[in-house]
This record gives structure tokens, sequence and C-alpha cells, in this order.
């Protein structure tokens, strides 16, 4: 199946603004469904409220489009009546981090197995480029005007932290990357998260001068690095990425079928 | 597997929002906008097909055909 | 069979009653005085297959719950006030995307965290109003556990019909009561299941074009029809739009397809109406002193009735209003202050008539109590 036979063409173009990050983190997680021959029927879409959630309505699978911060808990209502589908719920940062930090730990936490894409860029775009969690100390928006005092969570030790068993980072730059860590989540049995970098260069570009999509990108290049090179040993700066953690934990809704063998033998 | 052969570099205009990344990113410098900001292939003869600009694009505009598809 | 005479707990009455109408998926977070049906649930769910979950708080056991009924399965989620408070904004998503639940809510005291382990029926009006745009509601209760069981039921099956969220308004008396239940044969209550549609694979399905009945026939989500569902206006394939026209539309289904059913929907009791000249109208466990009253009363040549509501919303003004046409007075028990009093002013003739009887101290609702504010109404001092 081509990556068009995944779109729901007749949305196209896209609500998207030029250059937002956000259309390439569809093109490389279609192209991981792709390549992972899923049947469109056999895919669940679930997603919260912001630019990043807009995701689900312009793919052909079951899409759940929820409230703010809430679709890891529509998702793990999904996924334990029907632990045969492909759960992915792409989120924005300060829906995955702010308004659903709860749900996210926790749903981490359980190890359910669902992928969980957290595209980070670093701002509210939808309500127009407040500051969200991962923003970073000194950076602006239109809720941190004079600067942000506000420090950023680390996705990816969050993550890690809360128990997840599957980590990784990329960026729209690394386009390619990016499907191949996508397509490694989907199949990982667990809780999956993929951090990916995404500029936009609307607000959080223009607020920070750091140029256009393309500049954005090209920075993406820059102050990343993989997992354990050289350069991050030289430079403690530079952000990792590559893949964290991949385990193997017991998973959720198998472990609660173990219950239900249980119980009803009890009964 | 030999290299690659570019048969052609589908764009489609009506997806294009003209961001430049196609153009910024490729190694070859095949890719320019026009001046209604769309993405077009200035120069195919030198496409390498390392479909970059397939993968990067924000808006699923490109599709790079390639002689073996 | 096994003994079907129980005695147990409002809140375990309420578990057994779920399971009867067919419960598959629980979702829920510890609070008082609800926590005993969780508990009963992660129990008895498992044992027939059905699944359990405990989740961080209670918007995600509603949203939970919200994604497993998605799928195909009965769902059920409970709480109280505080717990209810913050399963407001998923309620509007589930009554905008037409998803069946059943939510309880075992009344405390409030606001805030108020009096956790006493009684109120404080949330009335949060039932109705609590989640903001316009919406319709179903709000049941009952004063008994053999009621509680049939009304819980019914609670699933409106939910069911109306593809709507059902609120269950127990209140902690209730919950924590222990009394006698006869658990019905399998068939003797009926059981409405889910509407299925039948629009084969491959053929285009509308998920959100109602039947001329006004009824959704839904495809399991996951299943062989791919569809959005989404909480902003959507048309009939389920995809936002702010088309006015759709947008009215929508509206007007929601609104209409509860509205327009209140006879339908409308369950309550009646005791000595006929020729009642004062009319005690209340609810849930108040209802017991009332009835209590009336009985009392009966005994010495009183002419009073009781009306016992069981569906709260959408309000049966019509049914109220014929039931106290003929009384000279009309008193409304509840514990709170005055939230069912004011829409039985709207319903009858003459709001003058209408008085209330309450208690918002956190103590249960006494015959006497009721007694003495009867007394002052018809001029003979407390
Ligand atoms: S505002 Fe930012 S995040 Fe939203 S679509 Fe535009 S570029 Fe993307
Ligand atoms: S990357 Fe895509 S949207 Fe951007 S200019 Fe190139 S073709 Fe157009
Ligand atoms: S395939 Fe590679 S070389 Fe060819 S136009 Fe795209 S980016 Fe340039």
């Amino acid at each position: 199946m081509a990556i068009k036979d995944y779109l729901r063409e007749r949305f196209f173009p896209h609500m998207w603004c030029p250059g937002c990050g956000h259309g390439t983190v569809l093109n490389s997680m279609l192209r991981a469904i792709e390549n992972l021959a899923l049947e469109k029927n056999d895919v669940v879409m679930v997603s919260g409220i912001g630019c990043s959630a807009r995701i689900s309505g312009y793919v052909d699978f079951h899409t759940l489009h929820t409230i703010h911060g809430r679709a890891l808990a529509f998702a793990t209502g999904v996924k334990m009546s029907r632990p045969d589908l492909n759960l992915i719920v792409p989120m924005g940062d300060g829906d995955a981090l702010a308004i659903g930090g709860n749900h996210f730990i926790h749903a981490a936490r359980r190890n359910i197995d669902i992928t969980a894409i957290i595209m980070n860029n670093r701002i509210y775009g939808m309500t127009g480029g407040q500051f969200s969690p991962l923003t970073g100390y000194g950076k602006l928006a239109t809720t941190s005007p004079y600067t942000n005092i506000d420090h950023a969570f680390d996705t990816v030790s969050l993550a890690i932290a809360a128990g997840a068993s599957f980590v990784a980072r990329t960026t729209t730059y690394h386009a390619k990357q990016m499907t191949d860590i996508i397509q490694k989540a989907i199949q990982h049995k667990g809780f999956s998260v993929v951090e990916v970098l995404t500029q936009c260069p609307t607000y959080f570009g223009r607020k920070n001068k750091e140029g256009g999509a393309a500049e954005m990108m090209e920075n993406y290049k820059n102050i990343t690095t993989p997992i354990g090179s050289k350069a991050s040993r030289e430079n403690p700066d530079l952000i990792e990425r590559g893949i964290f953690v991949e385990k193997e934990m017991p998973e959720y809704c198998s472990e609660y079928n173990k219950i239900i063998q249980k119980a009803v033998k009890g009964k | 597997m030999g290299k690659p052969k570019l048969k052609k570099l589908h764009i489609r205009q009506e997806w294009c929002k003209g961001c430049g990344i196609c153009v910024h990113f490729c190694p070859e410098k095949v890719l320019e906008l026009d001046d209604k900001d769309k993405a077009f292939a200035a120069r195919p003869q030198d496409c390498i097909c390392c479909k970059l600009c397939e993968l990067r694009c924000p808006d699923l505009a490109i599709d790079v055909e390639t002689e073996d598809e | 069979m096994k003994n079907q005479i129980k005695f147990v707990q409002g809140n375990e009455a309420c578990v057994e009653a779920a399971l009867y109408a067919g419960l598959d998926f629980f979702a829920g977070y510890p609070i008082t005085p609800s926590t005993e049906i969780a508990e009963h649930m992660a129990v008895r769910l498992p044992q027939i297959g059905g699944k359990f979950l405990q989740m961080e708080d209670e918007i995600a056991s509603l949203c939970a719950i919200i994604g497993a009924s998605l799928t195909g399965n009965k769902v059920m989620t409970a709480t109280s006030g505080p717990g209810f408070s913050l399963m407001q904004e998923a309620l509007g998503y589930a009554i905008m995307t037409e998803i069946p639940c059943v939510i309880v809510n075992v009344q405390r005291g409030g606001p805030s965290t108020g009096l956790p382990t006493h009684a109120s029926q404080g949330d009335i009006n949060q039932a109705r109003w609590g989640t903001h745009g316009d919406h319709a509601i179903i709000a049941l209760t009952a004063s008994n556990h053999q009621d509680l069981f049939t009304i819980t039921v019914e609670a699933f099956n409106l939910a069911e019909t109306y593809r709507t969220p059902v609120l269950l308004m127990l209140d902690e008396i209730t919950g924590h009561m222990r009394e006698r239940l006869h658990i019905p044969k399998p068939g003797q209550i009926p059981i409405v299941s889910r509407l299925k549609t039948s629009v084969k694979q491959g053929v285009d399905y509308h998920p959100y074009l109602p039947r001329e009945d006004g009824r959704l026939p839904m495809s399991d989500f996951g299943g062989i029809h791919r569809y959005n569902v989404t909480g902003l206006f959507h048309d009939m394939w389920g995809f936002p739009t702010d088309n006015p026209q759709i947008v009215h539309g929508l509206l007007r289904h929601l609104l209409d397809k509860i509205g327009n059913n209140v006879h339908l929907i409308a369950k309550y009791k009646e005791f000595y109406l006929e020729d009642a000249t004062t009319i005690l109208v209340s609810y849930g466990s108040s209802a017991r002193s009332a009835l209590h009253l009336v009985n009392n009363r009966r005994n010495r040549g009183e002419r009073l009735g009781l009306l016992e509501l069981q569906t709260l919303w959408p309000f049966p003004y019509g049914i109220v209003r014929e039931k106290c046409a003929n009384a000279r007075h009309v008193l409304v028990v509840e514990m709170n202050m005055g939230q069912i009093l004011r829409e039985v002013k709207i319903a009858v003739e003459d709001p003058e008539k209408v008085f209330l009887a309450n208690r918002v101290d956190g103590m249960f609702i006494t015959p006497t109590d009721i007694r003495n504010i009867l007394r002052l109404i018809q001029g003979k001092g407390v």
C-alpha cells in the first residue's frame, strides 16, 4: 500500500502552516505503518487537542479526536477492550505533558501497549504561541513576553522514570530515523514513547528568532547527536537522539488476562 | 542493485505550501520555488533519487518516482 | 441456581444490577462514599471475563470507559461529588459524540470536599447543568435497593437506546445502607443491547446519521467501518464542521432525542395520590422518610400522598403538573437547598403552594423533620 492510501485525501491540503513539522511527523508515521504493512482496520489513532491532534483527521484509520490532554486515557479504554488493535497516540507537548502529564506517566507506568508520539514544538500553536512545559528557560512566548522562567521537562528522562519500556527521540530533520523509530515503537509490546522535535515556525520560530522551517530543521541537525556519540561526550549540551530504552516487560493487557484467568478459576 | 534512476518527480501543486524545506535540503539543488511559491524540479537531470524531499515534505506533496517502481 | 436473595449495601446492589444489564467494562478512582462499587467491580468483572481498571483520576476513568464503549462494550464508572466535578468535561464529550455510558454519583455533602461520609443530594443541578454548552441529560435515582437494581438496569437501557451518558444519582445513605436485595432471574428485566449498523463492509457508513426514529446504529470502533469521532461539531461521517446548518441540526438532535421522549424516559412511583390534599415530592433516600411519614399519617386518616421521582432529568414537568393538580400543598423533600423544588414550582400551575422540607447539615432527613415543616404549612405550628 502506498502511503497515500492511508490518507483521507479529501481533507488535503491540510490545515497546518507552511513548514509545520507536524506534517513531516505524519509523513514518517505513515511510512512506518506502510513498512509494517498494517491493515487500516487494525489501527486506531487517538488524539487530544491542539495543532498536533488534528493529525487524526487526516488518516484513514479508526480515529478518535478527544479532549485536551486525555488521549491516553481514552486510548487505554480502547486498548483494554481490543488488545489486538494497534493504538497510536500522537500528542503535542502541552497536550501530553502539561494538561495530560498525569495520564502520560500513568500510562507509562502500566506499560500498556500504546505508541505515544510526542510532537514537541515547545509551544501552544493552536491558541497562538503560549509557552508550554517544553518551551524551556529563557525562551519567549506570548505568555512569557519578558522571558520564560519555567524550566522544561526532559521528555526522555521523564518517560524512562515513569517506566515506559520503549523510549526514543528524533527530529523532523532526521525523517528516515523517525520512520525507523516509529516502526520499532509500534512493534514494541508495551508503552512506547517517541519524542519528535518538530518545528513551529509560525510561533516558536518567529518569537525566538530561529528563522523559517528549513533553518529550524537545520538547527535540529546541529543541536542533536546520536546517543553515546563522541560529540555527545565532548559537548554535553547536545541533545541525544536514538532509542534510549527498549526492554521487555509485562504488558498491561496481557497481565489483565492473567487476572481474568485467576478470577474465573476462583469463582 | 544499481543506482535508482528518476522517472518523474511528482509535486502536487495544490498541496504544496511553498515552505522551501525540499529546496533547502536537496543535496543536488534540483528543486526551486516558482513565482507562486510552489516547488518544482528545475534540474531533474541532477536528481539522485535520495528521496529526502519526499520524506521531509510536511505537506506530503512530493513523490519521487524511480524507473524501477 | 444459587440463592438470589442477598443482604447488601446499595453500592453492591448497583454492581450486581450493572452486571445483570451486561456490563463489560468499569474504570474508576477511589472516593468516598462510592468506593465499594469499584471494589466489588474489581472482584466481579474479571470473573465473567470483563475488565476492571483503576485509573489515575476520575477524568481518566470516564475517558477510559468512553473509549471502551466505542468498541462495543457496556461501560460504567462510579464516583462522588469532587470526582463528579472532574468528570464534567468528558461527560460533555460523551454527550457530543453520543457514546453510551453509565456514570454513578454516590452523592456526599459539598461544595468542595464537604462532608465525605454524610448524606446529601446536592449534585442534582450539577447533573443537569454541570458540563458546558447546551445539552440534554438523563439522570435517575432510587430510594431502596430493589428499585436501585431495576433503575440501574434501566440506566444501561436508556444509555443504549438514546446513545447518551446516563447519570445514576445515588447518595451516601442508599450507597452504604444494607438491605435485602432479590436478584431477578435473567430475562425478568428486559435488557437493551447495542443497536449495531447493518451496513456492510465497503459500503459508506454514516456513524452520525440518525435513523428516522432518531436512533444511531453503531459500528464497533476497530471493526469493519473506519470513521472519525470528535467532540467538535461534526457531520454525518463524524468529521469536524462549522457549517451553521449542520451545527444547528446536531445540537437540536442532541436536545430533541431526549427532550421529545420524556414520556418514555420518565420513571416514578406514586403512593396515595388519588385523594391526597398534600403531596410530598421526593426522590432517592429522602423519599424513604417521605414514604414513612405518608404511611404513618394515612393510618391516622390524613390525606397525604407521595410522588417519588426516579427520573430527575429530563424533569417530568407534565407528570408532576398532572399529579399535583388537585393538591392544596406540595412539599418537596430533598437534601439540598431546593434543587428539585425549583423544577416543581415551574411544573405546577400555582407555585405558591409548593414548599420545601430539606436538611443540608449532613444528617439524614427524618419523617419528623418533614412533619414539622408540614405542620407549619398547614398552620398547625411546630
Ligand atoms: S501554529 Fe505552529 S504548530 Fe500550529 S500548525 Fe502552525 S506551525 Fe504548526
Ligand atoms: S517541502 Fe513540500 S510543501 Fe514545502 S516547498 Fe517543498 S513540496 Fe512544497
Ligand atoms: S530525491 Fe533527493 S536529489 Fe532528488 S530532488 Fe529529492 S532531495 Fe533532491
